[in-house]
């Protein structure tokens, strides 16, 4: 048995910034256990531009935003065991491992930190109707065969979903000589991003069809049709709405799913609004020792934010282990709640009299807004207000409270919104 | 008045540019009154894509260009990084074909390989 101070499970920009962060924070003893070839996680297949506009307030691809975290981490002695599958996880924090050169073996750590990422949900949990036929891909598979192995998946292509991945394979098959035909998302809003709206479909004139989804595919063999209709406000599909659209090619971009088969191998609590573990304000989960951050906790829209949360789980992790393992969470806590208009928020928990002077919480509103008040209340108590421009379901949101104003409270807090108007 | 989401950032400000003046409303930030004019008189753009690589851990290499080149000059590129063709090692950065297709960007490594 291999023993560590701190195991960190993925090698992708959470388990790199978390790794680092440790190190920074005087943990010597690190493995980082990757699954893949090397390190960088998804990143290294997302070759656009435009991340680490925030972190480092250039335009970066996903290669250089990764390429500047291994580097830092090869300087560090953080051991990194590549082609390793972590299999199981249990609350003492003994990590069962396989890979082809060791075969299963196991590790045990003081803290483990949890950074398996999340996946691509696919066409069984929306219920897809219509033929079997090849050419359907999930937007990230296609977008590794493409930008990895180089294989062009299709000439001609319709995309469900308007999710960030969706609107970067848009571009990416048309400048790369495909057609795409069409973009379907069942909101009446797209969940990605502005400039992707702007640099990916408007760029190219590829059409973005707002409430409307897929209702039949054809194609016994290779997909040869795909029919959209638009829905109504219950989502819906309105017969006599439908599209068709000649193509060999269906990419879903329809959501992605935190990774967290070992976590509930571990028996860690899972919040179900995130789909991700329930956290402290340390980045903690229930079970004593087992940290989480990144997408395997809940899904970011910018991979800076990934760096930086993951960067306070590393510090935190190595506090942890240097001030003896010894939980803080034997303290008082409050929990966090969704007031009106607020989707989730991260971290669930607080611990009353934590170290810090404030307490970062990140969360996601239900529905777009102008002028909106964010309010942190506790019963019928406003400990604080925050004013935001403009809110969005596709943008995650950030607020800072300071600790002194959550001294006296022994109940739970709730985020909600006071919409100025909705959009 | 051409109007057009700012894509500097994330927050997408929804900015009104009067053509002949020249001038930039509904902008958060200063970045956003370049953008603006650039976006009514000549959209420029980031390209990234891939390589064919030999001897190298993938069969592609991702790369990209060093600045930002004309929206019209997409296809051009495209063109010519689909001829293309280098082999291991690669330092990230490197530059493998200088001013692409006259558009006065280089075509740059995106990583090591």
């Amino acid at each position: 048995m291999l023993k560590y101070d701190l195991a960190v499970i993925g090698g992708g920009p959470a388990g790199l910034a978390a790794a680092i962060s440790a190190y920074e924070n005087g943990i010597r003893s690190i493995v980082v256990l990757e699954r893949d070839v090397e390190l960088g996680g998804i990143l290294n297949q997302c070759i656009h531009n435009g991340f680490g506009l925030h972190r480092f307030g250039e335009e970066l691809t996903g290669p250089q935003y990764a390429e500047r975290f291994i580097s830092k981490l090869s300087e560090t002695s953080a051991r990194v065991l590549l082609g390793t599958m972590v299999i199981g996880l249990n609350s003492d924090r003994y990590i069962t491992c396989v890979n082809k050169y060791d075969g299963v073996f196991t590790i045990q750590a003081k803290a483990v930190i949890l950074a398996m990422g999340c996946r691509e949900r696919n066409r069984g949990p929306i219920g897809l109707p219509g033929d079997r036929g090849s050419g359907i891909f999930s937007a990230g598979s296609a977008q590794r065969y493409m930008n990895i192995d180089g294989y062009l998946v299709g000439r001609r292509a319709v995309i469900l979903g308007s999710g960030d991945i969706g609107l970067i394979m848009a571009r990416r098959m048309t400048l790369e000589g495909a057609k795409v035909l069409a973009v379907a998302e069942l909101m009446p809003h797209s969940n990605g991003l502005n400039r992707n709206i702007v640099q990916c479909l408007d760029d190219f004139g590829i059409p973005l069809y707002l409430s409307h989804t897929v209702t039949d595919i054809f194609g016994k063999n290779r997909l040869d049709k795909v029919v959209i209709s638009q829905v109504d406000d219950r989502l819906k599909p309105i017969p006599g709405t439908e599209k068709e659209f000649d193509c060999d090619t269906l990419l879903l971009s329809v959501g992605l799913i935190p990774e967290n088969e070992l976590t509930r191998t571990a028996e860690i609590p899972i919040d179900f609004r995130t789909n991700g573990a329930v956290v402290y304000d340390d980045m903690q989960t229930e079970s004593e020792g087992i940290f989480a951050c990144g997408n395997v906790l809940h899904v970011h829209d910018l991979v800076d934010f990934v760096s930086s949360e993951s960067e306070k789980a590393g510090k935190k992790a190595a506090e942890y282990i240097t001030g003896g393992c010894v939980s803080i969470h034997k303290a008082a806590t409050i929990d966090i709640k969704n007031g009106n208009g607020v989707v989730y928020t991260v971290p669930q928990k607080v611990v009353i009299g934590g170290p810090e002077k404030s307490l970062e919480v990140f969360f996601r509103v239900r529905e777009k807004s102008e002028k909106s008040i964010v309010e942190v209340s506790s019963g019928n108590r406003i400990i604080s207000s925050f004013k935001r421009e403009f809110l969005a379901p596709g943008e995650m949101e950030r607020i800072v409270i300071p600790r002194k104003l959550l001294e006296n409270i022994n109940e739970s807090i709730a985020i909600s919104v006071k919409s100025g108007g909705t959009v | 008045m051409k109007e057009f989401i700012c894509t500097v950032c994330p927050r997408g400000c929804r900015l009104k540019v009067d053509e002949k003046k020249l001038t930039v409303t509904g902008n958060g930030c200063i970045r956003g009154i370049e953008y603006g004019k650039n976006e009514a008189v000549n959209p420029k753009r980031i390209l990234t894509s891939t390589v064919s690589i030999e001897g190298g851990l993938h069969r592609r290499l991702p790369v990209r260009t060093d600045i930002a080149i004309p929206k019209s000059m997409l296809f051009d590129c495209m063109a010519v990084i689909h001829g293309c063709k280098t082999k291991s090692p690669v330092i990230a950065g490197q530059v493998l074909i200088e001013n692409i297709a006259g558009s006065g960007a280089n075509l740059i490594a995106s990583r090591n390989m």
